[in-house]
């Protein structure tokens, strides 16, 4: 009989995620997850719980330790050169930005358009000058990341992860120590990708976040999932999280981190 | 015995085996410092043919962004060099190849001369000492630089871009040198040539530059450029290799940067000294 066809963008089964640094340290296990086009999922967890390392297996970085992780139905296990087209229609937004510091903000947010297009700097002018614009980031565009404020940073690593507008946005914990202002920003601009931005065709985007403060995320259409001694356990939507009594749970809606 | 052994090899995470208690017996720490040895010629070699497999896939891919970078490691191994290697070139002409000169003519023994010359800055003292300025001036920098990037997530971020960091961190970095060391070892030669003769003339030796340099190409054959050429791009090559490995291939913090520096730099002389004797071989077999 033939496997039923998986609608899933990504999909975890009886994974075990190791850590991104060294492979042999299990992180969590048994992760059944799956996560179809244009959910906007909040996974949460304490410090060090494993959401960067499961974040990392969900973008195809790094291979499970054992069971199956899937993204748009190829097994990541096996990627190599051949399924980089996959892997490009994934955007990650790492917790630090994690930018290139002798490259300017605009060459940043270049520098995919130009490697995986083979495109000149004047060729990407253009569309990476709009995405700034979109960004509030013009004003930055020629400095490097270290002259630039941290939250900004945060900005131009999201315009990195969207200059090649991926189909699914991963972002680790975005509202990790981010003022207020630009708290909001990020809430409403995720939620207008989520629901389809005209600058990126239109069409909604497949969003996972990780957070240690559910707070923030507590208005628009979301799955929430927390981790906790090893496990993966998906909640449902904001209702679920708080009538949820595990004591984890509790304190990831009563965390004073992420919020300035 | 040999469970041990293989399961040394397989140890992923080499720095907790560098940090392990010192076995107390001589013989037991001689043969840990041997399996370290081992482990890093493993992956020294591992990294050399990553690279090499690489340079050679992805010769095209992504000339926009790659071109300029590899302008960029050129300019930073060669150019950048120049003015100190022309001093350097200065100080060994007047230094050792006027004094070699004088002596050489005070002892009636000019008809040695270019043979001398040669074999002591065309094969050996050129190509040896340009390696070893390069090492300590951009193979300490790319260290540093690529170690910091790894300890800062860098590498994680080229691969969350799709873009592979051997090809963007390290292929314009090995091309780089190797053009470099190549490109300065000969205006060193050059410039070591023409100076030790001028301070020979200087100091009155009976010897015309028509003479001289007549010596030294009559000492020259095809055999000695193209073994230098080989020579100095199996240095580039190698230190590229040994700094980049050591910044890049393992996983770092940021306060294991200076040590990983030094480790480098180490192993960056032994390789030269390695490749050089076996040029040394191939210069007596031919």
């Amino acid at each position: 009989m033939n496997e039923p066809i998986s609608l899933a963008v990504i999909e975890m089964r009886a994974a075990t995620v190791g850590a991104m640094r060294d492979a042999s340290l299990i992180i969590l296990e048994d992760v059944n997850w799956s996560i179809a086009p244009g959910e906007f999922w909040v996974v949460a967890g304490q410090e060090h719980a494993g959401k960067s390392d499961l974040l990392m297996l969900a973008a195809g970085l790094m291979a499970p330790v054992a069971g199956s992780c899937k993204l748009f139905g190829s097994e990541t296990r096996d990627f190599g050169e051949a399924e980089l087209p996959e892997r490009l229609r994934v955007g990650f937004v790492f917790q630090g930005g994690q930018l290139f510091n002798q490259l300017t903000i605009a060459e940043n947010v270049a520098l995919p358009l130009r490697y995986q297009k083979n495109l000149t700097a004047a060729e990407t002018a253009r569309p990476v000058e709009l995405l700034l614009e979109l960004l509030e980031l013009k004003p930055f565009a020629n400095s490097t990341p270290l002259n630039v404020p941290a939250n900004w940073r945060r900005r131009a690593a999201l315009g990195r992860a969207l200059i090649l507008k991926p189909e699914v946005l991963l972002l680790d914990n975005p509202q990790a120590g981010l003022a207020a202002r630009h708290l909001q920003w990020w809430l409403r601009f995720l939620d207008q990708l989520g629901r389809g931005h005209e600058h990126f065709g239109g069409a909604p985007m497949t969003i996972v976040a990780t957070a240690d403060d559910l707070r923030p995320w507590k208005t628009g259409p979301r799955q929430f999932a927390f981790l906790r001694d090893k496990k993966f356990i998906p909640l449902g939507n904001w209702t679920t999280v708080e009538s949820a009594g595990d004591p984890v749970v509790q304190e990831l809606l009563t965390a004073a981190a992420g919020i300035t | 015995m040999r469970g041990d052994l293989a399961k040394a090899f397989e140890l992923r995470n080499t720095p907790v085996f560098r940090r392990a208690p010192l076995p107390k017996s001589y013989s037991d720490f001689l043969g840990r410092k041997l399996f370290l040895f081992l482990l890093t010629i493993q992956g020294l070699g591992a990294f050399a043919l990553i690279t090499l497999g690489v340079m050679l896939k992805k010769l095209g891919v992504a000339r926009s962004v790659m071109q300029p970078r590899t302008r960029h490691e050129i300019n930073r191994s060669g150019v950048a060099l120049l003015p100190m290697f022309i001093f350097v070139a200065l100080a060994l002409g007047f230094l050792v190849i006027g004094q070699t000169v004088s002596a050489l003519a005070r002892y009636g023994a000019t008809n040695y001369l270019g043979s001398t010359m040669v074999i002591v800055v065309v094969r050996e003292l050129g190509p040896l000492l340009t390696a070893m300025l390069v090492l300590a001036r951009v193979g300490t920098a790319n260290v540093i630089e690529l170690g910091t990037a790894r300890a800062l997530g860098e590498v994680e971020a080229l691969e969350a871009l799709g873009i592979d960091p051997v090809h963007y961190l390290i292929v314009p970095r090995v091309i780089g040198m190797m053009a470099g060391i190549f490109s300065l070892t000969i205006y060193l030669i050059i410039g070591a040539l023409a100076s030790g003769y001028l301070f020979a003339f200087l100091q009155d030796v009976p010897l015309t530059p028509g003479d001289y340099f007549k010596q030294l190409l009559d000492s020259l054959d095809w055999l000695d450029f193209a073994l230098l050429a080989l020579k100095t791009i199996a240095f580039g090559f190698f230190i590229a290799i040994v700094t980049c490995y050591h910044g890049l291939a393992q996983p770092l913090r940021l306060e294991d940067v200076s040590r990983v520096a030094v480790r480098a730099v180490s192993q960056g002389v032994i390789v030269c000294v390695l490749v050089d004797a076996i040029f040394i071989v191939l210069y007596l077999v031919t």
